[in-house]
């Protein structure tokens, strides 16, 4: 694994300076996520919001969907998510910073999904959390 | 209680899996084409649009992010959010079949734990139901009392 072995000869700072750009990535990703999941949830099934038949009945669900604050929000900390992760693959490798990123956000999803939008995350989906985290990293070998 | 879901609600979570991954795969494409692009030369970016890869891909995103949310109007992050981690399963398949990449051990053991991570989720109920804020409507919507 040429990272794990490049990361071994880099200083300490340095390592820091990747991880905590990762984190970032990872952070903003969970934020924006759950925000916009928040909004998704408060407005209900979109079927229901349309405005008639054909591609003008969209109008409705896209009109509520970008006067919620919440998605908007989350939109702007996705937006912030881009940038940060743009940062972070010019001072890590690729074949680290996207399976770290993904794994890490897929648990930090996990965790606020339960914490902040009640939901059940049960046995089975903890699991389906793990595996997918592992998965990903398994992926990107 | 168990939600079943609606044929075309099965429709909007595969088009989250397969609209994500193979609109990066015609993004990386297009991009190989057009060549590296760096802050002196962001007018290359503008050039990039009129590449039919990159063109199809940002239609498919456009796509991924519509259904994505639609899918969260119904269903639980954690139900979808396994759905979203089988475009990289997709996307490994289609490299070892389409493209006749070679396929390791590790990503052969990676691509069977994304696909029972979805199975299990598959499995369980897609929406957590809250306990409501107003359980005589609720009462009243059950029909009790007619």
């Amino acid at each position: 694994m040429p990272t794990t072995v490049a990361a071994l000869h880099l200083p300490a700072h340095h390592v820091f300076r990747q991880w905590s750009a990762i984190l970032t990535v990872a952070l903003l990703a969970i934020t924006g996520e759950v925000l916009i999941a928040a909004a998704m949830r408060r407005l209900g099934d979109l079927d229901r919001l349309r405005t008639g038949p054909g591609l003008r009945g969209y109008l409705g669900p896209i009109r509520a969907i970008l006067s919620s604050t919440l998605f908007l929000t989350g939109a702007f900390s996705m937006a912030l998510n881009f940038f940060a992760m743009l940062y972070t693959l010019s001072i890590v490798d690729l074949s680290l910073a996207a399976p770290a990123t993904a794994s890490l956000t897929y648990i930090g999803n996990a965790a606020a999904a339960k914490t902040f939008l009640k939901e059940n995350v049960d046995r089975r989906r903890w699991l389906a959390v793990l595996f997918v985290a592992i998965g990903v990293i398994l992926l990107a070998k | 209680m168990k939600h079943a879901l609606r044929p075309s609600q099965y429709v909007i979570l595969l088009t989250v899996m397969l609209t994500a991954s193979v609109g990066d795969t015609l993004l990386s494409r297009g991009m190989a084409q057009v060549g590296p692009v760096d802050l002196h030369h962001l007018p290359l970016l503008f050039h990039a649009l009129a590449n039919p890869y990159i063109l199809s891909g940002i239609v498919l995103l456009i796509g991924f992010f519509a259904s994505y949310m639609t899918a969260l109007s119904w269903a639980d992050l954690t139900f979808v959010m396994p759905a979203t981690a089988f475009g990289y399963v997709v996307v490994a398949l289609l490299s070892r079949f389409w493209l006749h990449e070679h396929l390791s051990l590790y990503r052969w053991a990676g691509i069977l734990l994304i696909t029972c991570a979805v199975g299990f989720v598959a499995g369980g109920p897609s929406r957590t139901e809250h306990p409501s804020s107003h359980p005589d409507l609720d009462f009243m919507d059950s029909g009790a009392g007619r």
